[in-house]
């Protein structure tokens, strides 16, 4: 059996670890096959359904999953799942969720939980008279304030890429109007886009725009390079919102930025009045593995999923690496090592949330997910109004 | 000589056969399927569905592909007159011999050995505008903010810079060479003619030169109607649009949203627009003719 995912050095020696041990008991044999990324989203758009199909693919989960599932190449995993009820309550529902589709399971989660969390340089804040990180929208408004009078751009954003300007209305959407606003949007229900809440949450990113707490160039600002990482991690931004990896990340290139504990991170604030439960996630939920309906042996393809990536040698190896699986009872693993703080900030923030609403990037549809992502490059630009960013992606989605 | 081996002497079909094969393979048989995708709806992932010409009704409903046309045209003409008027001088002045030009000339190619992804990486370096010699550079020339690339109005002008830096090292190339050839007879009647050095240039290099500047020129059209993985990297065809040229624009189409059928008829059209270009450059220098302009040497 085939087994195709991302490739991703610290990752990839745990997954042949867990492919190991399951060919070692002499059933199946399951071969790992790695790829980069944006050559493999093609590969695998137009291997599935053909003889050359993997049996179990790394995916998503959300729109990108759903494509495969609604041209029947997926094999539903709810019966499987709830034939062994110890190994399905072990999954987060709302991780788990980001694999299901129309209330089946087509996707089980594999890696760390990625949510969104603002990022912020707590030298800079000190400097500005900042004590602790806002909980409410107001709050925000303010620091963004005593940020700039400190002379600091107050956030740093890498716009170059929209994905990265995607996390501020993604985030306000769900704390303005709740989790289920878009939620009926990834689920395609006709005129969702015209909900007034995602006029307001463009309203309040053209606000923060207005009001220069973006500074002037992030349109030119690489994520890639770390150019972002680089204005936070330097003082000359104040903070940043990004996925859970910024931690990693920054390890990774600003290791003197983790060692002198300047890093502080918090939830996205509350907005007053708003619909959404400020405990809301917003971001990856985790990415999946889906056994093909081509597969020649599908039982023992989901067999692997079920009992691997729910085994103790697998969880430890992901939480070694700095990822944090969407699985119950993790509360004493996560506290170790070096991103343990974090670690269990992220751990407690996932369990803890209501819901966990997925990036919209992978949410959507392909096609509307590109034009989403133009669009609201156009509306960080001022070249769309939030009034004409909804008429075009209501005009995208039918 | 028997006959056998006069005839095997002589060229004919066996000879072009396998450059037949490759272009068939390569090049026709990708063409006649990119013409069939432009008919059918197809993700990659199911089977293509005929649609009929919906795809090419799209074209005209589609403001993207309005802007992406015009931005590859404007790509096209600026690249065409930036890399000819840099590349052309600086052929001819490489083209004299001494240590200094070969020096220089040394340095002036090393683009040439750069891959395009590395190129594109390495300018979006450079014009970060926090950390990149963009921030440095921008407020003497009243970009206070370094914003290049992320700014609609010059971020077209960064793009047509980069490639051209990319390509003029080539195109000067050709110029140098064809300079070269120039017979040095011509120069030395000019001489005594009395003409001087801007006459020289004008009236003998440049009608001299003639082939080359269409040569180059082709190229440069073809190219630039074509390229893209610089932008890809550089801007991803942004901000916004503002840079999102026509062979982007099908990418994006078929590689990020999976509607490879548009994409196609995408293709179809820089295709089609790609050779009626560089025919009609050709029908219109006289280039086909290959009249000589050494007459009497």
């Amino acid at each position: 059996m085939n087994l195709w995912t991302l490739q991703n050095e610290g990752i990839n020696t745990v997954q042949q670890q867990a492919v190991d041990g399951f060919n070692d008991a002499g059933g199946p044999q399951i071969t790992l096959t790695t790829y980069l990324n944006d050559p493999y989203k093609s590969a695998l758009q137009t291997a599935v359904g053909s003889p050359n199909s993997p049996d179990i693919f790394y995916n998503w989960g959300g729109g990108n999953l759903r494509g495969y599932v609604e041209a029947g190449q997926v094999t539903d995993l709810t019966g499987a799942l709830d034939a062994r009820p110890e190994i399905k309550d072990r999954f987060l529902p709302q991780v788990l969720n980001g694999g299901t589709i129309d209330g089946k399971v087509y996707g089980i989660p594999m890696q760390g939980v990625q949510p969104l969390s603002m990022f912020y340089n707590k030298e800079v804040f000190a400097k500005a008279g900042i004590a602790e990180f806002p909980t409410t929208w107001q709050g925000f408004l303010d620091t963004v304030d005593k940020l700039k009078a400190a002379g600091v751009q107050p956030i740093a954003l890498a716009g170059a890429q929209s994905w990265t300007e995607m996390m501020y209305p993604e985030m306000l959407l769900d704390r303005v109007g709740g989790t289920e606003t878009f939620q009926a949007i990834a689920d395609g229900e006709p005129g969702a886009w015209r909900d007034p809440a995602v006029v307001r949450a463009m309203t309040m990113v053209q606000d923060l725009v207005d009001h220069g707490a973006f500074g002037t160039n992030y349109a030119a600002v690489d994520y890639d390079n770390q150019a972002s990482q680089a204005l936070l991690t330097s003082g000359r931004a104040g903070m940043e919102l990004m996925g859970s990896w910024q931690v990693t990340s920054l390890n990774d290139n600003f290791p003197d930025f983790l060692d002198a504990g300047k890093l502080g991170w918090a939830p996205f604030p509350a907005v007053e009045g708003g619909k959404g439960d400020p405990r809301n996630v917003v971001g990856n939920p985790s990415n999946f593995y889906s056994v093909s309906r081509s597969s020649a042996d599908a039982p023992a393809a989901t067999d692997f999923l079920l009992t691997r990536m729910t085994s103790p040698e697998y969880v430890q190896g992901m939480i070694d690496k700095g990822q944090v699986p969407g699985l119950t009872g993790l509360d004493q693993q996560v506290k170790q090592g070096r991103f343990a703080d974090f670690n269990t900030f992220t751990y407690e923030q996932t369990k803890n949330a209501p819901t966990f609403t997925q990036s919209w990037d992978q949410a959507l549809p392909a096609a509307e997910a590109q034009t989403m992502l133009t669009n609201l490059a156009k509306v960080f630009n001022k070249e769309l109004t939030p009034q004409q960013f909804v008429e075009a992606m209501d005009t995208a989605s039918r | 000589m028997s006959a056998a081996t006069s005839r095997a002497g002589r060229p004919g079909f066996v000879w072009v056969a396998p450059a037949l094969a490759f272009f068939a393979l390569f090049a026709l048989v990708p063409m006649v399927v990119v013409v069939f995708l432009s008919f059918t709806a197809y993700d990659g992932l199911n089977p293509p569905q005929w649609v009929g010409l919906d795809n090419w009704a799209r074209l005209g409903a589609d403001p993207l592909f309005a802007e992406s046309l015009w931005l590859s045209f404007g790509l096209t003409a600026a690249s065409w007159v930036l890399q000819t008027a840099v590349a052309l001088p600086l052929g001819v002045w490489l083209a004299r011999r001494g240590r200094t030009r070969a020096i220089l000339a040394a340095i002036f190619f090393v683009p040439l050995l750069m891959s395009s992804a590395a190129i594109a990486v390495l300018w979006g370096t450079l014009l970060d505008p926090n950390f990149g010699l963009a921030g440095v550079l921008g407020p003497l020339v009243g970009i206070a903010d370094g914003n290049v690339i992320g700014n609609s109005r010059f971020a077209f002008a960064a793009v047509v810079l980069v490639i051209g830096w990319q390509y003029m090292p080539f195109h000067t190339l050709l110029y140098q060479a064809a300079a070269r050839a120039i017979p040095v007879q011509l120069y030395d009647a000019a001489r005594v003619d009395g003409a001087g050095r801007w006459r020289t240039f004008v009236s003998i290099t440049v009608p001299q030169l003639r082939d080359t500047i269409i040569t180059s020129g082709v190229l440069i059209v073809v190219g630039s109607m074509t390229t893209f993985e610089v932008v890809l990297i550089l801007t991803e065809g942004g901000p916004g649009t503002a840079t999102r040229i026509l062979p982007l624009h099908m990418y994006l189409t078929g590689f990020r949203s999976f509607d490879m059928g548009y994409a196609s008829a995408l293709a179809v059209v820089l295709l089609v627009l790609g050779t009626a270009l560089s025919l009609l450059i050709a029908r219109v220098t006289g280039y086909r003719k290959m009249a000589s302009q050494r007459e009497g040497l």
